[in-house]
């Protein structure tokens, strides 16, 4: 298995565009107390868009993204006693973007027990950026069930969009130039929580 | 550059643990009401069988199609041209075909070397002669991971005709690279010579190593390929080496019972041991079609192999 840097999944991007970037020179977007707020914020919304969330479904896209949609959870049971359903769908194998590299190490796919049909879905990101993630987890999705309605939260919308996919819940939009690199950090990965802006390399 | 999966010694042990991982993964496609991934669409899989099989040829076909590749099913048997143009001639039209991988089963031990040598693609030894069949050892290295929860300091004790057994062999070989402890209790006669330069222990009394075992193995007395007498009647044989009621009731409370297949019941495993609680035959069987899902996926899912052997192979090829 390849290392990742912190917060940049390098399937994330085409293979034209940077995937490591020099940490010590990106400067921070979000802190600790500002990344709990947008989470506090998100889980918000999602209740008040979701009319309490009773039939919602969290599947966070590994690895970050499996950890966000943990925390999104466990704010959603603080602010309204309500237990969300949360698990996580590896996209590896839906990617279009597969015959590209080497193949890579799957990542865990853990279905809540009641499954996706009829449900909300709520799939869950650390960055949106090309859209391609989303569109193989929408595949990755079509063959678990039928889900009554998807929506998307992200924690970082950064742009450069390549397909018509748009977020329902954004943490955090950061505008950004193609080969500058966002990197998110999460207490549980890298054992501290921030967004980093990196420069264009 | 990796391209086949020729032999289990081929596999380092972080090709292997990715090759069991991944198919841990792929083990839950096989339980959904779509059975199926989009991974290797556009794919071409043959399946060259020139051996009989029924369980390993199901198994490779129903790994293809579940990750969406094309399979072709190469009826080798019966044919009447010599050998060995055969293949080669075979290996030809099939690279002017355009496939992608070749899963190849021979009654010659080192035809998928040599079909490696010829073709483009990847090759995937399927079970060659008495020499190797690396996917059986990945699915049973996978299913005592899943019984035990581990692999590594196993005590794994494979019992039967070692001579003949190219899953042995495979074994053997992924055993020693995944850290377990392999015995091998055989007749002298059914030890292949140089036995004793294998990573493993040889042992003429299984009722001393069976108490000692996490794991037994048991393996078909294989009469097809045997030319002579190599034990004096089935029933010595079963009573020295079977594995039977009595037997089984030596073993530690934790120990698996495999084989893999096919069985002769009453003569190297009984009936009831091979029903019983501590049998993973079934499993087996399961197991092979996530573990063969798992090594065309390695091979075949991306822009090169994340697994496997060069095509020039540096393993040797087992004496007839």
């Amino acid at each position: 298995m390849t290392a990742v840097p912190s917060g940049v999944r390098a399937d994330d991007s085409p293979a034209s565009r940077p995937t490591t970037g020099d940490l010590s020179a990106a400067r921070p977007v979000l802190d600790a107390p500002g990344l709990a707020r947008v989470v506090d914020r998100m889980a918000h919304e999602l209740l008040e868009k979701t009319r309490g969330g009773a039939d919602v479904v969290l599947l966070g896209i590994p690895t970050r993204g499996t950890t966000i949609a943990q925390r999104l959870a466990a704010r959603v049971e603080a602010f309204e006693g309500l237990t969300v359903p949360t698990g996580s769908l590896d996209v590896t194998l839906y990617r279009d973007d597969l015959r590209l590299k080497s193949p890579r190490a799957l990542e865990a796919t853990d279905v809540p027990g009641d499954g996706v049909d009829g449900k909300l879905v709520v799939l869950v990101d650390d960055v949106l950026f090309s859209g391609r993630t989303v569109r193989a987890a929408l595949d990755a999705l079509a063959d678990l069930g039928r889900p009554r309605a998807v929506q998307l939260a992200v924690l970082v919308d950064r742009g450069h969009r390549e397909l018509p996919i748009r977020a329902d819940y954004v943490g955090k939009n950061i505008p950004t130039a193609l080969r500058e690199t966002i990197h998110v950090q999460l207490r549980e990965h890298d054992g501290v929580d921030a967004v980093l802006l990196g420069p264009a390399l | 550059m990796k391209r086949h999966l020729l032999s289990a010694a081929d596999l380092t042990l972080e090709d292997a643990l990715l090759v069991l991982d991944t198919a841990e993964e792929l083990a839950q496609v096989s339980e959904r009401t779509v059975k199926k991934l989009p991974t290797l669409r556009g794919r071409t899989v043959v399946n060259l069988f020139f051996e009989d099989s029924t369980r390993t040829k199901t198994s490779f076909e129903l790994a293809a199609k579940r990750l969406s590749a094309d399979v072709i099913n190469f009826a080798a048997k019966g044919s009447s041209v010599s050998k060995g143009e055969t293949l080669k001639d075979t290996a030809l039209t099939l690279e002017a075909m355009g496939t992608d991988a070749v899963v190849i089963r021979h009654s010659w031990s080192g035809a998928p070397v040599n079909l490696a040598r010829i073709i483009r693609g990847s090759v995937v030894n399927a079970g060659d002669g008495t020499h190797e069949h690396p996917t059986q050892a990945l699915l049973d290295a996978f299913t005592m991971r899943q019984r035990l929860g581990r692999l590594e300091g196993l005590k794994v004790t494979i019992v039967g005709d070692i001579l003949h057994s190219r899953v042995a062999r495979s074994n053997v070989l992924l055993l020693k690279t995944l850290g377990a402890e392999v015995t091998l209790v055989a007749p002298p006669t059914l030890l292949p010579t140089g036995v004793d330069a294998w990573p493993a222990e040889v042992s003429y009394d299984l009722d001393a190593v069976l108490p000692k075992s996490d794991v037994v193995m048991m393996l078909r007395v294989q009469r097809e390929r045997m030319g002579a007498a190599y034990f004096p009647s089935v029933r010595e044989y079963s009573r020295r080496y079977g594995l039977d009621v009595d037997r089984a009731a030596q073993l530690q409370d934790h120990t698996v019972v495999m084989h893999p297949g096919p069985m002769v019941r009453g003569m190297e495993i009984a009936s009831e041991v091979a029903d019983g609680l501590r049998s993973t035959i079934v499993d087996q069987v399961t197991n092979g079609v996530s573990v063969r899902m798992a090594v065309l996926y390695l091979l075949l899912g991306g822009s090169e192999p994340a697994i496997g052997s060069s095509s020039e192979t540096r393993m040797g090829v087992a004496a007839q």
